[in-house]
């Protein structure tokens, strides 16, 4: 989806403002809803993708205006309701009206810890020869999909190099609707800074991105 | 109204997350202490000290550090350093001739079980924005300003890695020990918007 969450090469949004002494948390109900949030992830509830797309999909204006743990809120409750864990009656009372039908069992606390601490591959087998090899040159597809992509705008359309094969993982595309599992493989793919923004950016330096195979063609 | 225990009252935001945890919590979708060992994690046990504690190790060990540019995944993980948002990883060196940064224009994708979570700063639009298009202003910003002969390589992690830089090591430390150099790599300095700066001595 061609949406705000696209931010990469827009101007005008001003200084990059740091807090020294950051806090993990700024506030107790941050911390409630990271915690929320990955809890539901890791019981089952969605996948990263779905949350991605629910947070994409967040309309501009509030997009823009919300905290970061705001938006993570929001899109936390639009999956719960999506899936048919909680409504929105349930929310404004406060208590559960035993609605919804999703009783998958709440991540334990041996799996919280054990999902923060060992590896979590998401690497699939992927039967396919790769189409690509390092050095190949590459054009990443112009397309606007409805869907969600992790394909931004700013490269679409622009000539860049393999730089490496990384692998294949579940293409986002389909993960973040439900769709059966795609594996897919995925290229780190480089572009010189002048292929991206013009003549004016400086000679030497590039862009490196990692984009799956359907976001491609030969160059 | 709902009170807090100041008396004062929560905001809707407050409260709608409360309602939302009770909810979860009464059909028994969550479990507390998942929760707190989730919160522990974030907030006590991961932040940069592991990164730094890389890079000090990269610094020092020739091998490590060969080990950590081949294949950080696996180097990482059998230092127990893997997990959520970071199974999937890999190290930039910095040189003499390249500086590398990263971001995720799309979203907010950081190695978290070596750096922890990320700062504000790098999930806010204007460095998401911009740091793609203009690397050179927005290191300038924070007080980094590098030479045209140096490279700018920027990471936009968007998939399924995520990115460490492995910063240069500053001139005049080699008398350090491996903790005491590590001291020293700042979390931007593994984003790519700082430096490592040399201690300063005493006289």
């Amino acid at each position: 989806m061609d949406g705000v969450h696209d931010l990469g090469g827009m101007d005008n949004f001003g200084d990059v403002e740091r807090e020294v002494d950051e806090p993990v948390f700024h506030a107790p109900w941050e911390r409630s809803v990271f915690t929320h949030v990955l809890a539901m992830l890791g019981a089952g509830h969605y996948n990263i993708d779905e949350f991605r797309r629910t947070t994409e999909r967040i309309p501009p204006v509030p997009y823009l205006a919300s905290s970061y743990y705001e938006r993570w809120l929001a899109s936390l409750v639009a999956l719960l309701k999506e899936k048919g864990v909680v409504t929105e009656e349930e929310l404004l009372a406060g208590k559960s009206l035993d609605a919804g039908s999703d009783r998958l069992p709440a991540l334990d606390k041996g799996k919280a810890q054990y999902i923060t601490t060992n590896p979590i591959s998401v690497l699939q087998e992927c039967n396919s020869v790769p189409r690509y090899k390092t050095g190949d040159e590459v054009v990443a597809k112009v397309m606007s999909p409805a869907h969600h992509t992790r394909l931004p705008r700013y490269v679409r359309g622009r000539r860049g190099k393999v730089e490496r094969n990384n692998g294949a993982f579940l293409l986002p595309d389909r993960n973040a609707h439900g769709a059966q599992a795609t594996p897919a493989f995925n290229y780190s793919v480089r572009f010189s800074s002048r292929e991206l923004w013009g003549e004016d950016a400086p000679a030497k330096d590039s862009l490196f991105i990692d984009l799956f195979e359907s976001y491609l063609e030969e160059g | 109204m709902a009170k807090h225990k100041h008396g004062a009252p929560l905001s809707d935001l407050q409260l709608r997350v409360k309602a939302l945890e009770a909810v979860l919590r009464e059909k028994a979708l969550v479990d507390e202490e998942a929760l707190d060992a989730l919160t522990d994690h974030y907030e006590n046990k991961v932040g940069p000290h592991i990164g730094a504690e890389l890079v000090a190790r990269a610094w020092t060990d020739p091998q490590f550090k060969r080990d950590l540019l081949e294949d950080a995944s696996a180097t990482v993980a059998a230092l127990g350093y893997a997990g959520l948002e970071g199974t999937h990883i890999a190290v930039k060196e910095n040189t003499e001739e390249v500086h590398n940064v990263v971001v995720c224009t799309l979203c907010s994708c950081y190695p978290w079980s070596t750096l922890g979570l990320p700062p504000t700063w790098y999930k806010s639009a204007p460095y998401r924005s911009r740091v793609v298009k203009d690397p050179r202003g927005v290191l300038e910003e924070f007080g980094l300003y590098l030479s045209e002969q140096i490279e700018v390589r920027v990471w936009d992690s968007n998939a399924d890695l995520r990115y460490l830089v492995l910063p240069r090591r500053p001139g005049g430390t080699d008398d350090l020990s491996c903790a005491e150099l590590a001291e020293l790599v700042t979390r931007d300095s593994m984003i790519g918007t700082a430096a490592v700066a040399a201690p300063a001595r005493e006289q």
